[in-house]
């Protein structure tokens, strides 16, 4: 029987030195690279592959598969890049991971590149998270020093150089493509797929993109085995992940536990929904992801139980609304968020987004009408599939499962004349 | 006015580090607006025409990039620049109230420093802290768990020249320019400074440790992984 948190990730967090790289050799860091290296490439992306490792950045998509679609023998460089731009509403797993356990991030990184035989790997950071950046640059140069990173490591003949990007504050950089052209220097669009970025990626070159917590999940399965890490969370959704609570629960923060544990049991961990409150709403993986409500606490938080309930896993960025929240306040704001991060590319999204912020301003404003709820699930079904990207899609996911579950409570804004709620009653500190 | 010949000259082997680091110069684009900033505390025109010239590519292409991320000012900022986390959860649980707070105590519209130079704020979107809501940043450290009095006494400190310190940060805080320097990618030897992690990061690891729980063992221990099971070495 699996134990109900299975730290593994966050397991040394609380060693005072926990981020050095004598701290990480001290619980065990850097033994499974010593034994990826002497690892053929191929069996290390199969171990990868039969783990069942699926995305930790909001998709999900299996991690060995994305590493076996790098063309081998092709002559050409192929690069890895590490997707640490966490920036989704509500994610915040790999900034306190990236923060109190940077070497792990970085032995992930260093084995994930042999195994693709990339010769460059970079690690793109969002820049406001400074601390952050300076944690991920000491790892990375203590790596160097000890001679796990540069040229011909442990004496296995591979080369890698690592380089540490930090972005300057765009929450598109965290799609893919956008990332990439980032990185090359230039605005962050989405690019047209396909082709694939492992066809066709940063510099048109192969290349793989994985999220911090996969990447930091590797040396894990490599050190353990990969059964050791399947035989956790669900039948396709293995292993364990960092699971992030905020918002009205008693006691926000990080817990990692196997895939499949339900809001309820996270809650009971939590100490439940704040006193003399009740859960109203919340994300199962960020804001991109429809709304939940407290008729899904027993769903189990793996990717397919989510889908099915009407929502996606996401990021696990687990956000909890109290009856003091006015959902269409807060849908509105995360429009509005959108309309602000919304590239301009294609027109569904950057048109969509800022005429749902005056439809929904209007609404929440006590100015609406029935036919304004008929134009935005209009508006979101001519955005929803039509977007460039996945934001556009994301953009739509609060408003139309808001308008699904609280569909009354934007008439209650029209009758009321305007917000029935008091914005006092939903902070922490309203209520002293 | 172009940079003198001396600022140039005192740039340059820093500069051409940053292109090093990049199989194509023009990847040194963003690292290097960050080091202006870091130069001038925000990205001149001098910079857009520095940049164009020493990446051979055009002052529209760099102004795009510099205008297209938050982060890179065109004007000049704070010594000391807030950012009020309003995005969803954080305005629910308090950061609405504390920019208006802020915005009415300092009176001054979004980026525009204050007389003394001192403090400039602005609204910030999710900065992935979000368990320690509602959030402030100054010169993109945390400050967790904010109230407006808080806030308040914050930019107080800040303008009056009193040490502040970071929740999850160094022991003392940089400067914008200071913090832009780390962001162009170099380090400032602040690593080892503060908290591992801060106390929401912790309590899903101090309830498995009060009940004994953790991932499970690996099977047949940590060296016969199948992973390297019978690999030709």
């Amino acid at each position: 029987m699996t134990d109900t948190l299975t730290p593994v990730l966050t397991a040394h967090w609380d060693e005072p030195d926990g981020f050095t790289i004598e701290g990480y050799r001290r619980t065990g860091g850097y033994r499974a690279l010593a034994q990826a290296l002497t690892t053929p490439q191929d069996d290390l992306i199969a171990a990868v592959k039969e783990a069942g490792l699926r995305g930790r950045g909001g998709a999900g998509f299996p991690t060995g598969m994305k590493w076996g679609f790098i063309p081998q023998g092709d002559g050409r460089p192929h690069y890895l890049v590490v997707n640490a731009d966490e920036s989704e509403p509500g994610t915040c797993k790999d900034v306190p991971l990236m923060m109190a356990n940077p070497h792990a991030l970085v032995e992930g990184v260093i084995i994930a590149a042999y195994a693709i035989r990339a010769r460059h790997a970079f690690i793109y950071v969002r820049g406001e998270v400074v601390h952050v950046v300076r944690r991920v640059q000491q790892a990375v140069a203590d790596a160097y020093a000890a001679g796990y990173i540069g040229l011909d490591i442990l004496d296995s003949g591979y080369d890698l150089d690592v380089v540490v990007h930090s972005g300057a504050g765009a929450y598109i950089c965290g799609e893919e493509t956008a990332l990439l052209d980032s990185l090359e220097g230039y605005r962050g669009l989405p690019r047209l797929k396909p082709p694939f970025p492992a066809v066709a990626g940063l510099y048109a070159s192969p290349t793989v993109i994985n999220n911090v917590e996969s990447i930091a999940s590797v040396p894990s399965i490599v050190a353990n085995s990969a059964s050791w890490f399947a035989d956790l969370g669900t039948e396709k959704s293995k292993g364990y992940g960092i699971f992030s609570l905020s918002g009205h629960v008693t006691t926000p923060g990080q817990y990692e536990a196997p895939l499949g544990i339900t809001l309820r049991e996270l809650l009971e961990l939590a100490g439940g929904i704040r006193a003399g409150h009740q859960l109203k709403f919340w994300t199962p993986g960020g804001s991109s992801v429809p709304l939940l409500t407290d008729e899904h606490l027993d769903v189990p938080l793996d990717f397919e139980s989510v889908q099915a309930a009407g929502s996606q896993l996401g990021t696990r960025a687990l956000q909890m609304f109290d009856d003091t929240t006015c959902v269409v306040r807060a849908v509105l704001r995360w429009n509005q968020f959108y309309q602000h991060e919304s590239c301009g590319k294609c027109t569904p999204c950057r048109e969509g987004t800022y005429w749902m912020t005056q439809v929904l301003q209007r609404l929440e404003d006590g100015h609406g009408t029935d036919e304004d709820l008929d134009k935005l699930l209009d508006i979101c079904d001519n955005i929803l599939g039509r977007a460039f990207c996945a934001l556009g899609d994301g953009a739509t996911s609060p408003i139309t499962s808001s308008i699904q579950y609280f569909r009354d409570e934007y008439i209650e804004h029209q009758k009321h004349g305007g917000c029935p709620f008091d914005p006092a009653a939903s902070t922490l500190f309203g209520s002293r | 006015m172009p940079f003198s010949e001396e600022v140039v000259a005192r740039l340059e082997p820093e500069v051409a580090e940053i292109i090093g680091r990049y199989p194509k110069p023009r990847s040194a684009l963003m690292p290097l607006l960050h080091l202006l900033q870091s130069e001038e505390g925000y990205i001149s025109n001098d910079a857009i025409r520095f940049c164009a010239h020493r990446l051979s590519i055009t002052e529209t292409e760099v102004t795009g990039v510099a205008s297209f991320y938050s982060m890179y000012k065109r004007q000049p900022v704070g010594e000391f620049h807030v950012g009020v986390c309003t995005n969803t959860l954080c305005a629910i649980m308090g950061g609405d109230q504390i920019l208006a707070t802020l915005e009415e105590h300092l009176g001054v519209e979004p980026d525009e420093p204050t007389e003394d130079g001192k403090v400039s704020i602005e609204h910030v979107e999710c900065n992935a802290a979000c368990d320690y809501a509602p959030v402030v940043m100054v010169n993109w450290e945390f400050f967790d768990n904010q109230t407006p009095e808080s806030a308040v006494a914050l930019v107080d400190d800040l303008q009056a020249g009193r040490p502040v310190v970071p929740t999850r940060g160094p022991s003392r805080l940089c400067t914008w320019r200071q913090a832009s320097r780390v962001l162009a990618g170099y380090n400032d030897g602040l690593a080892a400074e503060g908290p591992v992690a801060g106390p929401a990061s912790l309590v899903g690891l101090n309830i498995a440790k009060e009940h004994g729980w953790t991932a499970p063992e690996p099977p047949d221990g940590p060296d016969s992984s199948p992973a390297t099971k019978g690999a030709s070495r």
